[in-house]
C-alpha cells in the first residue's frame, strides 16, 4: 500500500482556443498508491475530466508528467482500464464480444484463444452477467451495460483503473446497487482506482481518498479528504455513522461554500 | 430526366399512404389491452380485425388509379384503356423469354438485360466509391480536396455522360453501364464518408484506449459503423440507377427494357409501353424493398 503507483507530477492543460490560451488545470501534483480507491471530486466544468483523460492518455498535459509504475504515460494504452461514463459499448458485438476485443487485444498474442475466452467468461462472471453474455447491448439495462462496460476494463487486467463518472447516467436506485457491486469487485481483485465523480455519497462511500478540485479556470486541488472508514463498508449502517456524516459534511462545505459556483 | 422525379413520386406515395394507416394500427395494442380489462369498450368489438383497413387501403387506392385511368380512356384521345391493356400484358408475359433477332426479344429478356447493366455499373460504383468514400471520410484533406469536384459533378445527370461514355467506349452496351457507375457513384461516396465522419467519438475512444491497431479498428469499429450509411447509400444509387438506365437505353438501343419503351412507341403499341412503365415501377419497388430488408438486417438500435 505504501508504494507510491501513479504519479501525477506538476500537470498543467492549458488549451488554445479562438479567444485565446485557457488554463484548464494548474499544477496538480497527486500520488496515488497500489491498491488505493481515489475519487475527484468538483463541480462540472473544474477539470477532473480533463485530468482523468491526462491519465487515460486521450489528453497530452502542457506541462508535467504523470507515471504508471514508473513509466511515464505518453498515450492510451492498455495497462489502464477505462470505464467510461456513457458505456460506449459497441451497439453490434454482444456482450462477450465486446469484452473479448479487449481482453484479445492484450492476452491475443501470448495465449491461447481459450484461455481468453476463459479470460472472457471470469470478467463477465465478476460482474454477475455470465448469463447475459450473449446478448447485444440494447438488450440491456442501463446498468447492466455500465457493467459490461466494467467488465471490459478489468478483463485486461489493467494496473490502474480509471472511471469517468462512471454512474452518473444511472438512476439512483441503478446507481447504489452498482456502487456496491463496484466495492465487492475492486475488493477481490484489488484495483487501483481512480474515479471522477460528483456525487458526494459516492465519493465517500467508495474512496480511501477524496481529491476535492477548486473551481476552473486554472483548477488545481483545493485539499484531499481522508476516509479512512472501516471496509467493508454498508451504505445502510454507514448513514448513521458519526465519522461518515462528519466527512460527508466537509466534502459538502468545500463544494457549497468553499467552491460555491456563482449561478451557472 | 424530367421523368427522374416524377418516378420517384410514384414509387413514393404506396409508403406514404401506409403511414397514417400504420399509425392508426399502432393504437390497437392499448385498445386490446383495455379491452382485456374488466368492462371493455364497446368499440372495440364491433370493430373489424385490424388488418383488415390495412389490406383493403391499397386495394382502394389502386382501384381508384385504374378507374381514372379507364375514364381518362373513355374520353378519348390515344390511351389505351385498362382491359386491353391487361390482355395485353397477359399475352406479353405468357412468353418472357423468347429470341427473335436483336432488336425483338421477350419481355423477361429486356428486363434482365436492363437489371445486368445496373448490376455491373452499379457494382463497380460500389467497389470504387466505398473505399473512397472510406478515404474522404477519414482524411480532412481528402475531403476538401474532393468537396469541390462531387459538388459540381454530383447534381449534374448521369445522361449528359453519355456522349463521352459512348466517345471513349465506342460501344453503346459499355456506355449505358458507365452511366449507371456514374450516376451510383456519388451516392455511395457521399454516404459513406458521411458515416465515417458521424462515427461516434466514444466508439474511437474505445479503440484509442485499447491501442487497437487499425485493421482491428477498421473490422470492429469503422466498417460495422459505417455499415448502415453504406446501405443507405446503396439504395439510393440502387434507386437511381434504375431511374436512369430506362433513359439511357432509350439512346443507345439494343436489348433492355428502355429500349422496349422506345421501339414500341416507334411501332405505336401504347399499350406495351404502359406494360414497361409498370414493369418498371415493381422492378424499382422490389430492389428498394430488397434494400430496406437489407438495411434492417444490419441496424443496431
Amino acid at each position: 500500500m505504501s508504494e507510491r503507483y501513479l504519479q501525477i507530477d506538476k500537470v498543467r492543460m492549458v488549451f488554445e482556443t479562438r479567444k485565446g490560451p485557457f488554463c484548464a488545470l494548474e499544477e496538480i501534483s497527486l500520488d496515488i498508491y497500489a491498491g488505493e480507491f481515489v475519487s475527484l471530486i468538483g463541480h462540472s466544468g473544474c477539470g477532473k475530466s480533463t485530468l482523468l483523460n491526462i491519465v487515460t492518455g486521450l489528453l497530452e498535459p502542457s506541462d508535467g508528467h504523470v507515471f504508471l509504475a514508473n513509466r511515464e504515460i505518453t498515450g492510451p494504452g492498455p495497462d489502464r482500464g477505462v470505464v467510461f461514463q456513457n458505456h460506449s459499448l459497441l451497439p453490434w458485438l454482444t456482450c462477450f464480444e465486446n469484452v473479448q476485443l479487449a481482453a484479445e487485444r492484450v492476452f491475443g498474442a501470448t495465449e491461447k484463444r481459450s484461455a481468453v475466452k476463459e479470460r472472457v467468461h471470469r470478467a463477465l462472471e465478476l460482474v454477475q452477467l455470465g448469463h447475459a453474455e450473449h446478448k447485444y447491448p440494447h438488450e440491456l439495462s442501463g446498468g447492466m451495460k455500465q457493467r459490461v462496460g466494467i467488465a471490459r476494463a478489468l478483463s485486461i487486467e489493467p494496473k490502474v483503473l480509471l472511471l469517468d463518472e462512471p454512474f452518473g447516467a444511472l438512476d439512483a436506485l441503478t446507481r447504489a446497487h452498482l456502487q456496491d457491486e463496484l466495492m465487492r469487485i475492486v475488493t477481490a481483485t484489488g484495483s487501483t482506482v481512480l474515479m471522477v465523480t460528483h456525487d458526494v455519497d459516492e465519493a465517500v462511500l467508495l474512496s480511501d481518498r477524496v481529491v476535492m478540485m477548486t473551481n476552473g479556470p486554472a483548477a488545481t486541488i483545493g485539499g484531499i479528504l481522508a476516509i479512512d472508514l472501516p471496509r467493508p463498508r454498508d451504505r445502510i449502517a454507514l448513514a448513521g455513522n458519526k465519522q461518515y456524516v462528519a466527512l460527508r459534511a466537509e466534502l459538502l462545505e468545500f463544494l457549497y461554500r468553499k467552491q460555491m459556483r456563482e449561478a451557472a | 430526366m424530367s421523368a427522374r422525379p416524377a418516378i420517384v413520386h410514384t414509387l413514393k406515395p404506396p409508403r406514404v399512404e401506409i403511414g397514417p394507416a400504420d399509425a392508426s394500427t399502432q393504437l390497437h395494442p392499448a385498445m386490446n389491452q383495455a379491452s382485456s380489462a374488466p368492462e371493455p369498450p364497446l368499440y372495440v368489438r364491433t370493430r373489424a380485425p385490424e388488418w383488415l383497413p390495412r389490406l383493403l387501403a391499397p386495394i382502394i387506392g389502386l382501384a381508384l388509379f385504374v378507374a381514372l385511368w379507364a375514364i381518362i380512356a373513355k374520353a378519348g384521345g390515344r390511351l389505351p384503356d385498362p382491359v386491353s391493356t391487361w390482355h395485353s400484358a397477359v399475352d406479353v408475359f405468357s412468353n418472357p423469354f423468347y429470341k427473335k433477332g436483336p432488336n425483338d426479344q421477350g419481355i423477361g429478356w429486356n428486363v434482365l438485360t436492363s437489371l445486368g447493366r445496373v448490376g455491373i455499373g452499379f457494382g463497380a460504383a460500389a467497389l470504387v466509391g466505398i473505399p473512397l468514400g472510406f478515404m474522404i471520410g477519414r482524411f480532412r484533406f481528402l475531403s476538401d480536396m474532393a468537396a469541390p469536384i462531387i459538388s459540381i459533378l454530383k447534381p449534374v445527370s448521369p445522361l449528359a455522360w453519355l456522349p463521352i461514355g459512348l466517345m471513349v467506349f465506342k460501344a453503346a452496351n459499355p456506355a449505358a453501364i458507365y452511366v449507371i457507375f456514374i450516376c451510383s457513384l456519388w451516392p455511395m461516396i457521399v454516404n459513406t464518408a458521411v458515416g465515417v465522419r458521424h462515427i461516434p467519438r466514444d466508439y474511437l475512444n474505445v479503440a484509442r484506449v485499447l491501442n487497437l491497431s487499425e485493421w482491428t479498428i477498421f473490422r470492429k469499429i469503422l466498417f460495422p459503423a459505417v455499415l448502415p450509411y453504406m446501405i443507405t447509400g446503396v439504395r439510393l444509387s440502387i434507386g437511381v440507377a434504375w431511374l436512369v438506365i430506362v433513359a439511357a437505353e432509350m439512346l443507345t438501343g439494343g436489348v433492355g427494357i428502355g429500349f422496349w419503351v422506345w421501339d414500341e412507341w416507334n411501332n405505336l403499341n401504347v399499350q406495351h409501353i404502359i406494360i414497361a412503365i409498370f414493369t418498371v415501377g415493381i422492378v424499382g419497388l422490389a430492389l428498394e424493398q430488397a434494400m430496406i430488408v437489407l438495411a434492417r438486417r444490419f441496424s443496431y438500435e
